[in-house]
């Protein structure tokens, strides 16, 4: 089994196409040295479980730094493998066999193997369970062990984007039978094995010594993730020199940041969007043309002039980004038109309309001025925004889902079919516009178990056209993810834009320069 | 000195009432903010039924009141209750096993505070005297007018400018200190001193004025009195008159003017540790009031109020114990 160590590939010619198909470049990157780097996002109630972790300190720590997923997307937005070192496909995308890397070892030593990923994707099962991943296990109707390196997924339906949703960073893989002390300790197959953490606080990790990844990845002998909420404690740890990076750069000292020859500003544009959700079973959202008045009353450019100070682009009522395969980036742009508005009113019957909108800035940072932003344009197309401004408290519960229309935001997700059925697929949990529409649900379900490339972008393309011109979300702007380097650390040229510090994986990919 | 004994029986009696009133009060404003904590850590994956769930496993289901007299039956026999934070939930794991306590999650960070409040007592005590008694002396000269204006302007700034202006010249114009102020465990005395001079410098600003302020005006009271003319006439000089004669009389305010900067020292100093990213209490603290975590929120409270109650009787017995005509009543 273990015939081959990964030291002596490297040193064969064929070890570089081996590795190019596993994914794995061959970047002339120094080993040695430590990351420092100050990260918001993180809790008290942090910890190694990954069915809880939703912001970046605790994703760095896990997915980034300490665990493995059985599949990772690379910064160019392709997939490749992780624990899993290829995966096959049924005709109908129902039935996934995924081989397992094999020598992989967990930082107690334990070997890594099938019944690892079987028991790592149980916990996600379970009716009281809170996982976030719960809906994407659930699809498996059936997981075999073929052999101790071998698995098989029976999926419900077919579903072309599996292997996708296998790099989600809740579906982290524990040691069988050790999952509450993995959980307790931080037990992965990562590039660094935890040496302290404390929630809320701090996170330090040591290189593993005999990596799977082996050179090609993991150049650090050490990364500290020091816990900065503060925006202004971030950028003085990063200008003192404490700290190396930082994530969430404030955008009203962001030329201060450019100023200092010492560092360095990464900015990508990702999924990440923000949104006003309607209901659109409720009245008046229930009309199209009432829905078509507010699309074209909303000043989008300048909601991202304004609110995120250029950093981000015009949204296109579609949670569909530059960060997924099949973004329709050249579909005509929705315009500020207050005529078109007017226009639609009339064909609703209406000459003006009242509406309420809730918003705070629970739902994003500057909600509240976007939404007095849209009131202010709005008005000139006759309709009469009323904001309402909720307490942050309980917005999630008590707000969102629940009153007709709303701010919101959404990080985005790696794959089309992925965002829609979190939050446009008919009868889901989270579809905050009760969107429900035969001609959009019936492309879901054949682009999701639909192996041809060509084929799924045409129907993608198709899906992100209906929610431009009928759909219930208004989506103005896509949010960068901005972030800051020092010039101690080299960074490839190439970040990846799916989530903050180069997807998370920072620790893996960056090194001393 | 049985009298003494008196009232610090009286004090601690009168204190652990307190401590019960404070831990109502708290637990009823806790339960009276919106949203609890199932709701804030699922955010936006808060569905009725994980809510539900997670309800259950911490007993949020239960009563309020059923639940304020677990806590307080927990509270007598010394157990603090486990945090919600850190709460594995049952239906996570299979077993509730592994639940860190409330006390394993403040200790240590109760702890850096208690350093932190004690760096900057070290500094600011004897600072904030000296400059009293020497503003005393020198009363209405320029020295005077200079300590009294750079003190009264410190503590009438908020204290995130202050921190600001200190690290502006100690650590980005003059990188003579960190900025960041992360301690942990296991690091060397001599570097965690390093990073909590900066938090303590703020602090010191913070607190100097009001104790020197006392210390001049206690000290300036006495100087009308016929003793103090005695003193005078003996021919002593101003220096000693002030040292030897005022300033015992005039312990006892200014005790009690430490022993309250003390207790703030304790407990108000989120703002610094947020701005260094200092790990004490009061980012806990706030922490835990956001996420609702009712057990660390009652804790706090409690530490809080009892470090108030604590340094305010050791000021009275002191200013008991620092005058005779108390020490020895008729």
């Amino acid at each position: 089994m273990n015939g081959i160590s990964r030291r002596g590939l490297l040193k064969t010619g064929v070890a570089a196409g081996v590795l190019g198909l596993s994914g794995m470049p061959l970047r002339a990157q120094t080993r040695g040295g430590k990351l420092t780097a100050g990260l918001s996002g993180a809790n008290t109630t942090d910890s190694w479980d990954g069915r809880t972790h939703s912001d970046l300190f605790m994703i760095a720590s896990a997915h980034g730094t300490v665990f493995d997923c059985l599949t990772e997307v690379a910064a160019d937005g392709s997939l490749k493998g992780e624990l899993a070192e290829s995966w096959e496909a049924s005709a109908d995308a129902k039935t996934w066999t995924f081989n397992l890397r094999q020598g992989v070892t967990f930082h107690n030593g334990k070997a890594f193997g099938a019944d690892d990923v079987i028991e790592s994707l149980q916990m996600h099962l379970g009716e009281e369970s809170k996982s976030a991943a719960k809906p994407i296990v659930e699809a498996i109707t059936d997981m075999k062990k073929i052999t101790d390196h071998q698995v098989q997924f029976t999926l419900a339906a077919g579903n072309a984007d599996f292997p996708y949703l296998m790099s989600d960073y809740h579906i982290l893989m524990f040691p069988a039978g050790q999952i509450e002390e993995g959980i307790a300790n931080g037990i992965g197959t990562g590039l660094y094995q935890v040496k302290s953490f404390d929630p809320g606080v701090r996170m330090v990790a040591t290189r593993y010594a005999d990596h799977y990844k082996g050179d090609s990845a993991g150049f650090f002998d050490e990364i500290e993730y020091i816990a900065i909420n503060d925006n202004t404690a971030r950028m003085n740890a990063l200008m003192t020199g404490q700290v190396d990076a930082i994530n969430r750069i404030d955008f009203k000292t962001e030329a201060l940041l450019r100023a200092n020859p010492a560092l360095r500003i990464q900015e990508v544009t990702g999924n990440q969007h923000y949104s006003f959700p309607m209901l659109t079973k409720t009245a008046p959202f229930d009309d199209v043309n009432v829905r078509r008045a507010l699309k074209y009353g909303i000043n989008r450019q300048e909601m991202v002039d304004k609110i995120l100070l250029g950093h981000g682009q015009a949204g296109n009522d579609t949670p569909i980004g530059p960060a997924n395969q099949y973004y329709a980036g050249d579909m005509e742009q929705l315009a500020y038109d207050p005529d078109k508005a007017k226009f639609y009113l009339k064909e609703a019957g209406l000459d003006s309309i009242d509406i309420d909108l809730s918003a705070s800035n629970a739902a994003f940072e500057g909600a509240v001025d976007a939404a007095q932003l849209f009131q202010a344009s709005a008005a000139a197309g006759g309709v009469n925004i009323n904001v309402v401004q909720e307490p942050a408290d309980g917005y999630w519960s008590n707000v969102w889902l629940k009153k007709p229309f709303c701010a919101c935001y959404w990080s985005g997700r790696a794959t089309e079919d992925w965002m829609f059925s979190t939050a446009y697929e008919a009868g889901v949990p989270w579809n905050d516009s009760q969107w429900d529409q035969p001609r959009f649900q019936e492309l879901l379900l054949s682009a999701r178990a639909e192996l041809d490339s060509d084929k799924r972008r045409e129907q993608y393309t198709e899906m992100q056209q209906i929610l431009r011109d009928d759909g219930g979300v208004l989506i103005p702007m896509f949010a960068n993810y901005v972030q800051a380097v020092n010039n101690r650390i080299s960074s490839p040229d190439t970040v990846g834009n799916l989530w903050q510090m180069d997807n998370a994986r920072m620790a893996e990919r960056w090194s001393v320069a | 000195m049985g009298n003494v004994l008196t009232i610090i029986l009286q004090r601690l009696a009168l204190g652990a009432l307190t401590l019960l009133i404070v831990s109502i009060v708290i637990f009823v404003a806790v339960n009276l903010l919106p949203g609890d904590f199932a709701q804030n850590i699922l955010g936006q994956g808060a569905t009725p039924e994980a809510v539900a769930s997670i309800r259950k496993d911490l007993g949020l289901d239960q009563p309020p009141v059923t639940r304020y007299f677990d806590w307080l039956g927990g509270v007598l026999r010394g157990d603090l209750g486990s945090s919600f934070a850190q709460a594995n939930f049952a239906s996570f794991t299979g077993t509730d096993s592994g639940a860190k306590t409330v006390a394993d999650q403040i200790a240590p960070r109760f702890a850096n505070t208690m350093f932190l409040a004690m760096v900057t007592a070290i500094i600011a005590v004897p600072l904030s005297i000296t400059l009293g008694v020497l503003a005393a002396l020198y009363r209405n000269s320029v020295f005077d007018r200079a300590a009294n204006i750079t003190t009264l302007s410190s503590i009438s700034s908020p204290e995130f400018f202050l921190a600001y202006i200190l690290i502006l010249f100690l650590a980005v114009l003059n990188p003579i200190l960190p900025s960041l102020s992360n301690i942990y465990d296991g690091m060397a005395f001599s570097e965690r001193l390093q990073k909590s001079l900066l938090p303590a410098l703020t602090l010191t600003l913070v607190v100097t004025a009001h104790m020197m302020r006392m210390t001049r005006a206690a000290i300036i009271n006495l100087l009308a009195s016929p003793y103090i003319e005695m003193a005078r006439l003996k021919g002593l000089s101003p220096m000693r008159v002030i040292v030897k004669h005022a300033l015992p009389n005039a312990l006892a305010p200014i005790i009690n003017v430490i022993a309250l900067n003390l207790a703030y020292l304790i407990t108000g100093v989120v703002v610094v540790e947020v701005v260094f990213v200092y790990p004490g209490i009061g980012q806990l603290f706030v922490d835990s009031v956001k996420i609702r975590d009712i057990p660390v929120v009652q804790a706090c409270c409690l530490i809080f109020a009892a470090a108030y109650i604590l340094l305010n009787l050791t000021a009275d017995i002191m200013s008991i114990l620092s005058n005779p005509r108390l020490r020895h009543p008729k």
